[in-house]
């Protein structure tokens, strides 16, 4: 591996959290390459400086969703965030997001962000059979092209990291959970469009979001969370409207 | 009433007032603006108020929106800022509403009243 390394060019000054909820910022000095990405730089100083360090990784492609992190202030997949693209001259701070308990150094506890998909009832619910067999879904009908817009989400909480509603409302269910929920209301396939719209109208749910867009903005896949809610809030709308709510 | 069901219907409620208090809002200042132009006393503009139906329901509907609108408002503040999220701060939210309701009617009344 080493050989393929380009040569280091000079040094990456960086701070990464040590600790759980109580901690401190620990520094280290890493040979900068060109190409190199955050998650390298992370790698670099668990391998070769400090073994005790504790992150989280796996594909190294930009798939599983596991590597997020906050560097230098905003939640980011560290995979495929190059040093070069955030830190050109100054030092490099990497933190674990924000909003989820800190287990250790740049772990955190993923449960609760999670348990929010379960409460938005973010499972597949088969609903009844087709006379054919089958559900044919026309690939170019509306409700199939919203769930496109959102299915891609690979669950890295930086949205949920990133949202404000969810710092001052903790029991707000978040941008992911609502994407997810709003792909599954649009799937023709699914038998529990009610039921959902019940559990993400509450207080805690869609209506909770001020459209502050900061997961638009930062979701690394290039989704948009907002635009579920909205829909949310429009279903929804017309479900209370229509006395089915 | 579900919670679901409740809060859909306080979100439509807050959108909706907003939505109708916009030109509420335009007209209100308008009026002002060229009702004052020439200098205007005290009792010209309780002449012109003074059993004017179309002015009072124009008050009246304004007084009922931001009654609701402001309530709905402070109501996702207070559970955002101080964490009050029960039932109760729908009850203050509640009285809040009907006491600024209140208040602006007897205004008013006094208004389309005026000796
Ligand atoms: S390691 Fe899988 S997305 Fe970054």
């Amino acid at each position: 591996m080493k050989s393929r390394e380009s040569k280091p060019n000079g040094f990456l000054e960086v701070s990464i959290w040590r600790g759980a909820e109580e901690g401190a910022f620990q520094h280290f000095q890493v040979p900068r390459r060109e190409s190199q990405t955050v998650l390298d730089v992370v790698t670099y100083i668990q391998r070769h400086l400090d073994p005790t360090l504790a992150y989280r990784f796996a594909c190294r492609v930009g798939v599983c969703g596991s590597c997020a992190m906050k560097v230098n202030g905003i939640a980011r997949w560290t995979c495929r965030t190059h040093v070069s693209a955030v830190a050109t001259t100054g030092p490099l701070e990497i933190a674990p997001l924000d909003h989820l308990p800190r287990l250790r150094d740049l772990v955190c506890d993923m449960g609760p962000f999670f348990e929010k998909w379960k409460q938005a009832r973010g499972a597949f619910v088969p609903g009844a059979v087709p006379e054919t067999g089958f559900a044919a879904i026309d690939p170019d009908s509306p409700a199939r092209r919203q769930v496109e817009a959102g299915i891609e989400c690979i669950g890295c909480g930086i949205c949920y990291s990133e949202c404000d509603t969810v710092a001052w409302r903790p029991e707000y269910l978040g941008p992911a959970a609502l994407n997810r929920a709003w792909t599954l209301q649009n799937d023709e396939r699914d038998g529990a469009h009610r039921k959902r719209l019940q559990a993400v109208a509450g207080d805690a749910g869609c209506h909770a979001c001020h459209n502050q867009l900061s997961c638009n903005e930062r979701c690394p896949k290039k989704l948009s969370p907002a635009a579920a809610i909205a829909g949310l809030k429009r279903a929804s709308a017309v479900a209370a409207l229509k006395g089915r709510l | 009433m579900n919670r679901a069901r409740l809060e859909t219907w306080l979100w439509l409620i807050n959108r909706g007032s907003a939505l109708l208090l916009v030109p509420l809002v335009a007209a209100h200042l308008a009026g002002m603006i060229l009702a004052v132009r020439g200098g205007l006393s005290a009792s010209e503009i309780l002449e012109r108020t003074r059993d004017n139906l179309l002015l009072a329901a124009f008050y009246g509907a304004f007084l009922l929106l931001a009654g609701l609108h402001g309530a709905l408002g402070l109501r996702g503040f207070l559970a955002e800022t101080l964490g009050w999220r029960s039932k109760s701060v729908d009850t203050a939210a509640a009285v809040l509403a009907s006491l600024l309701v209140i208040l602006g009617g007897r205004a008013l009344w006094a208004l389309y009243h005026a000796a």
